[in-house]
């Protein structure tokens, strides 16, 4: 079975440097595919996603819950069983994802909504964890 | 009158919208003009999701806005307007429902039949030719991403497309 892929949707250079900061830091190349809004109509969006996807086992990251890369994700996956969209993504959630590809994308999906939101801490001044 | 902005945005409900304009001018409640999403519930699921709480959000047709616009613009709280393109917001200047309003062209982005005015604002001569329509039947008609960003004319953005 291969690997699952994922496909980081962002606006401006973000998916980018998702895509590179994840790489530098686990080692391992070619995992994550950015993909930017940046000057694309909604159309040109979904036509990228969509051929990004390319009916894969594949695992759709976007930065914004409300923002036009989310809806152009769902939209695509909306007719895909088994490709998930994760919103919010993070480099805590890429770092988990890359190391474990083997899951299935609906279950891989779930264990990374919880990796990102233990990624985002408070480390506040005079208290102690 | 509680519309306090209204915008052409292909974008419709994203980031720059709701976080940009939305916060900045504390608005509660967007009202998306737009035929084919007043029609397509899993759409509208897909654009009202991530709506900051309280926020509300309601699609109508061209023709209902027309029809239910006095309502639309007394709701409580602050509003905001939004169509996909040049055309809808055409059809409502013409109706005389934007009279005395200001609209907004914030993303119209690039295609093969559009020609670049703005890094945000790309046209073809029939959407210059709407927004010359809106401008006539409104206060007027500029361009501008983001509340803090430069507000340019739409004389400047035709001069540029000719």
């Amino acid at each position: 079975m291969s690997e699952v892929r994922g496909i980081v949707v962002a606006h401006g250079h973000l998916a980018r440097c998702l895509a590179e900061t994840t790489e530098s830091i686990s080692g391992i190349l070619g995992a994550i595919q950015p993909i930017s809004n940046a000057d694309c109509s909604p159309e040109i969006l979904v036509k990228r996603i969509r051929e990004a996807v390319d009916g894969g086992r594949v695992i759709v990251f976007v930065d914004l819950d409300s923002g036009s890369c989310c809806h152009a994700a769902r939209s695509v996956c909306r007719g895909v069983p088994e490709v998930p969209v994760v919103s919010g993504v993070n480099v805590p959630m890429l770092l988990d994802f890359v190391f474990h590809r083997d899951m299935e994308p609906v279950e891989l999906a779930r264990r990374l909504v919880s990796k990102g939101q233990s990624g985002v801490v408070a480390h506040l001044p005079g208290f102690s964890s | 009158m509680t519309l306090t902005l209204f915008r052409i945005d292909e974008r419709l409900l994203h980031g720059q919208v709701i976080v940009g304009w939305g916060m900045r001018l504390g608005i509660d409640y967007y009202v998306v003009v737009d035929d084919e999403l007043a029609a397509s519930e899993w759409e509208q699921d897909i654009y009202g999701a991530g709506l900051p709480e309280q926020t509300k959000v309601e699609f109508v047709t061209t023709e209902q806005a027309i029809e239910r616009f006095q309502q639309l613009d007394s709701l409580p709280g602050r509003g905001a307007l939004l169509t996909r393109g040049t055309g809808e917001m055409r059809t409502l200047a013409e109706s005389g429902v934007l009279a005395g309003r200001r609209v907004n062209l914030g993303g119209l982005h690039a295609t093969s039949e559009r020609r670049r005015v703005l890094t945000y604002v790309h046209l073809t001569q029939e959407e210059a030719g709407d927004l010359e329509a809106i401008q006539a039947a409104s206060t007027g008609v500029t361009a501008r991403d983001l509340p803090a960003g430069k507000e340019v004319d739409l004389q400047d953005l035709i001069d540029d497309l000719e």
